[in-house]
């Protein structure tokens, strides 16, 4: 179905060109809060990329995760620290040309290396590929991934503890 | 694959500059912490996309996977401290969080 | 041998006292006295034992190696053997009997401990002396002696005169000890030991070097010159009585002064093998005895009658020693130093009673000092050779051997014993008889603790000639000839010579003297060309002043003026330059080497200042140049 596997092009790259609008958007809003809904949506528009790939488990990680889990914290954090918005306060220091510049030099650099490159590996979307399960997820991380899944297991625990330290109100000695 | 693995490429290469733009430039600490999180993503997406064509695409899967994991634990540490400043320093700017200035 | 080793703590035990006394004096204060006297009577406890075992035939000899040099250890050790055993029996008795007067006697003093902490000092250089198994030792704690020696003169350094009496004691001894040092390396030549012990074989090895045996037994006469106060180095004595009288009574009298005659008896194997010197240390001896004794007829101080006296009495026991009777001058030695000590403390007795050591202002006080009367006499009669005191069989013995050494000997001895009769009895005849010639003076009784030593040592001076005395079948020589038999002539003509003589003497001094001193000074004008001799001592201190000591000076002076001149002049010439130099290269340290210093650190600032705008402490600036950095490595790299 040519039609069919158009309109996910089109759906394809207009998720990327919103992803891109909303991070430009999100590196730039001068209101914190705005550039938090803003990274959320490009969280959103990867999330839909990630399942146009064939990673939908993985899709549905990033928007829990991401966008249930990080986004709160950050907009939490966000209404703590306050001065939200003010109009005085500039969201930008003053080295944004100098990072632009050498940004777009990566970009109108590396961008070339890429398109020129032209023995990228194709994999035919007929030739169905074996779309990852769940299951095989879960049986992968059990099994092969065990001890890099325990570690991060410790990692976490250890976050959660050091962030409650750090954020902790110190106790009037 | 719908679309050719170089536009992915492309467009992670977008992210990850703008992502860096904001790192780079952003006052505000909690602004720097939502461009990492940018660039993080970036790297997700170029890490499904080729896991998408490998031979083994679990590994990249796994590799997304824990990086999520991990920018969810950075995220944590990272807004921890920045709270912990704002409560000492009354601020979070990071141009004025700046002691070991000549 | 457990018990022998013990004889190492025989010295040790004074010079504990020593530290305890000279670190601790402020502290134990007046009980300095006991710790002296307690180290010495333990040194006793140990020592008599073992002088019972030497007696009993034994001979302990302990030595270590101390220093080893080239195929030559020098060893350090004890020896006791008869010889060393009479006088560790005479040292540790008299001493602790004297440190026991001078707790009376010092009673008082300032520096109380500081006496009794000098005089454990000379104990243990004088039981180091008389156990040292070698010469180096010996003459290591010689030395020690005579520090102590000079110490104790001095003790009242305030007074010119005992400051003065120290530094001539410690510097007249020096010439004779210098001599007794190139003595020991001349016998270390000669003989490669310097082991007592090993003495007599390597003198007899060594029979054919008859020169060098000589010179090597002369050297070592030169320490009993020196110590042992002969002519010509006798001067020291008399003048060392500026000391408290209990230390002339032990150390001018009774033990050091008597050490030179035991180095002379230590190193007898050696005389023995060499004629000469043999006659030389006789002449010396035979001179000494005559003259001290003629100078002692004139002397008032009470003092300077017994010094000369000691002078005298030292020289018949190295003139015995010359006349190859070895153990006649130990013998001597061991009688002398009891009725010697006697006598000296019977003088500090009177001293201490009237406040005078002036024989013309005494008299009479026989019956305000009982006691120290009655000693006094004791020991006058010993030494004046009045059987069967203990003076008597020694100096008997003596003349015995001067008249078998020869008649000139013979007879300059006998009218030493005649003299030495005679000034003994004017002295006691002055001090205790007739009546008070100074109606200032109000005596007393000296205490218990000065008394009581007296008696002790009275009872000494009677007795302790007896054991080498024909009565007792000569022991005390066999003993000190242990190994050896040795006939033991009586000679009874020489023996009543003696006698009689002495008899004399006390006779004459009774009949002078009796009445006080108007019939001596009458003798002394009728006879005013000998009286002025014996009165200026020979002259010999003047002689010294005018022959050694003026050249001294002038040589002196004009080294003085060398010094003022040429030495001072190169000094002054050399600061001079100095100075000048140094302004040079004190501009050249401002303006150049300061100024390379000071341009460098400058340099440093300028360059800081321009790098420190690096440190912004902005982390955002870091980050951008990482970044660039990263994408300007990459691109060059990839490309």
């Amino acid at each position: 179905m040519p039609q069919l596997e158009f309109l996910i092009k089109c759906g394809v790259y207009g998720l990327m060109g919103l992803g891109i609008i909303a991070a430009v958007g999100a590196v730039l809003l001068p209101n914190l809060f705005h550039a938090g809904l803003a990274l959320a949506f490009v969280l959103v528009t990867i999330a839909g990329i990630f399942m146009s790939v064939g990673a939908e488990f993985l899709g549905m990680v990033q928007i829990l995760l991401y966008v249930g889990g990080v986004m709160t914290l950050i907009i939490y954090t966000i209404m703590l620290t306050g001065r939200l918005g003010a109009k005085d306060v500039r969201a930008q220091n003053r080295q944004g040309i100098f990072a632009a510049i050498a940004a777009g030099f990566f970009v109108c650099w590396i961008g070339p290396l890429i398109l020129k490159t032209g023995a990228w590996p194709q994999r035919e979307s007929d030739s169905a590929p074996p779309l990852l399960s769940v299951e095989d997820l879960g049986m992968s991380l059990m099994t092969e991934y065990v001890f890099p899944f325990e570690v991060l297991g410790v990692l976490l625990f250890a976050v959660l503890i050091g962030a409650i330290v750090i954020a902790r109100q110190d106790r009037p000695s | 694959m719908i679309i050719p693995l170089e536009h992915v490429l492309l467009f992670s290469l977008i992210l990850f500059a703008i992502g860096m733009v904001g790192v780079l430039t952003r006052r505000n600490a909690i602004g720097i912490l939502i461009s990492i999180e940018l660039l993080l993503n970036a790297v997700n997406v170029n890490l499904v996309c080729f896991s998408r064509v490998s031979e083994d695409p679990m590994a990249g899967q796994m590799f997304a996977f824990f990086v999520i994991a991990l920018a969810a634990a950075a995220a944590a540490v990272g807004l921890a401290i920045v709270v912990a400043i704002y409560r000492t320093r009354n601020t979070v700017q990071t141009d004025e969080i700046q002691l070991l200035k000549w | 041998m457990v018990t022998a080793n013990l004889a190492y703590l025989i010295p040790l035990f004074p010079l504990l006292a020593f530290v305890i006394n000279i670190l601790f004096g402020r502290y134990v204060k007046d009980k300095a006295c006991w710790i002296s006297v307690g180290a010495s009577a333990l040194s006793c406890g140990i020592a008599w034992p073992l002088i019972v075992g030497v007696i009993g035939g034994t001979t302990y000899h302990h030595d270590f190696a101390w220093l080893a040099l080239g195929g030559v250890d020098l060893k350090f050790g004890y020896l006791l053997d008869p010889l060393a055993a009479t006088l560790l029996f005479v040292v540790t008795l008299v001493g602790t009997l004297i440190q026991i007067y001078a707790i009376g006697y010092m009673k008082g003093e300032a520096r109380f401990s500081r006496f009794f902490a000098y005089l454990s000092l000379f104990m243990f250089g004088m039981l180091g002396v008389v156990i040292s198994d070698n010469f180096l030792l010996f003459f290591m704690c010689w030395e020690v002696m005579g520090l102590c020696s000079y110490l104790l003169i001095g003790f009242y350094s305030e007074k010119d005169s005992a400051a003065n009496a120290c530094k001539k004691a410690f510097l007249t001894t020096r010439v004779g000890d210098v001599g007794f040092l190139l003595g020991i390396l001349a016998l270390f030549t000669l003989a490669g030991t310097l082991s007592f012990a090993e003495l007599h074989d390597a003198v007899e090895l060594n029979r054919d070097s008859q020169l060098m045996i000589t010179v090597t037994a002369l050297l070592l006469f030169c320490g009993t010159i020196g110590k042992s106060a002969q002519v010509p180095l006798h001067v020291w004595l008399p003048d060392a009585m500026e000391g408290p009288t209990p230390v002339s009574a032990l150390i001018h009298a009774a033990t050091m002064v008597a050490a030179g005659v035991f180095l002379v008896a230590r190193a007898y194997p050696l005389i023995e093998a060499s004629a000469q010197a043999a006659q030389v240390i006789a002449i010396v001896g035979t001179v000494t005895a005559l003259t001290a004794a003629c100078v002692a007829l004139t002397a008032t101080d009470i003092k300077k009658v017994l010094a000369y006296s000691t002078i005298s009495q030292l020289g018949y026991m190295v003139a015995a020693m010359g006349c190859g009777a070895m153990v006649a001058g130990i013998f001597h030695l061991m009688t002398h130093a009891f009725f010697k000590a006697l006598l000296f403390l019977g003088a500090g007795s009177v001293i201490h009673g009237t406040g005078t050591q002036d024989l013309r202002e005494m008299g009479g006080l026989f019956p305000k000092m009982k006691s120290t009367a009655w000693t006094f006499l004791i020991a006058s009669l010993a030494i004046a050779g009045v059987p069967p005191l203990a003076g008597f069989w020694s100096k008997d013995e003596i003349l015995l051997a001067a008249h078998q050494y020869g008649n000139l000997y013979y007879y300059a001895l006998s009218l030493t014993a005649f003299l030495t009769a005679f000034y003994m009895f004017r002295l006691f005849v002055l001090t205790f008889l007739g009546k008070p010639r100074n109606p200032d003076i109000h005596a007393h009784e000296s205490p218990k603790s000065m008394t009581g030593p007296l008696w002790v040592l009275a009872v000494g001076s009677i007795l302790v000639g007896l054991p080498g005395s024909f009565l007792a079948h000569n022991w005390f020589q066999d003993f000190l000839n242990r190994g050896h038999e040795v006939e033991h002539p009586v000679n009874y003509t020489v023996m009543i010579t003696s006698i009689a003589l002495g008899l004399a003497g006390i006779a004459l001094a009774f009949l002078l003297y009796r009445g006080g001193l108007g019939m001596g000074e009458k003798l002394a004008r009728s006879l005013a060309w000998p009286h002025r001799v014996s009165m200026n001592k020979f002259w010999i201190d003047e002689a010294y002043a005018a022959w050694l000591v003026r050249p001294w000076h002038a040589l002196a002076r004009l080294l003085f003026g060398l010094d003022a001149k040429v030495v001072d002049g190169a000094v002054n010439g050399t600061g001079a330059g100095t100075l000048g130099g140094s302004r040079v290269s004190g501009w050249f340290d401002k303006y150049i080497i300061d100024g390379t210093v000071n341009f460098i650190a400058a340099f440093t600032q300028f360059c800081s200042d321009i790098f420190r705008l690096f440190q912004t402490g902005f982390i955002q600036n870091y980050l951008l140049i990482v970044f660039a950095a990263v994408v300007f490595i990459l691109y060059f790299g990839i490309r």
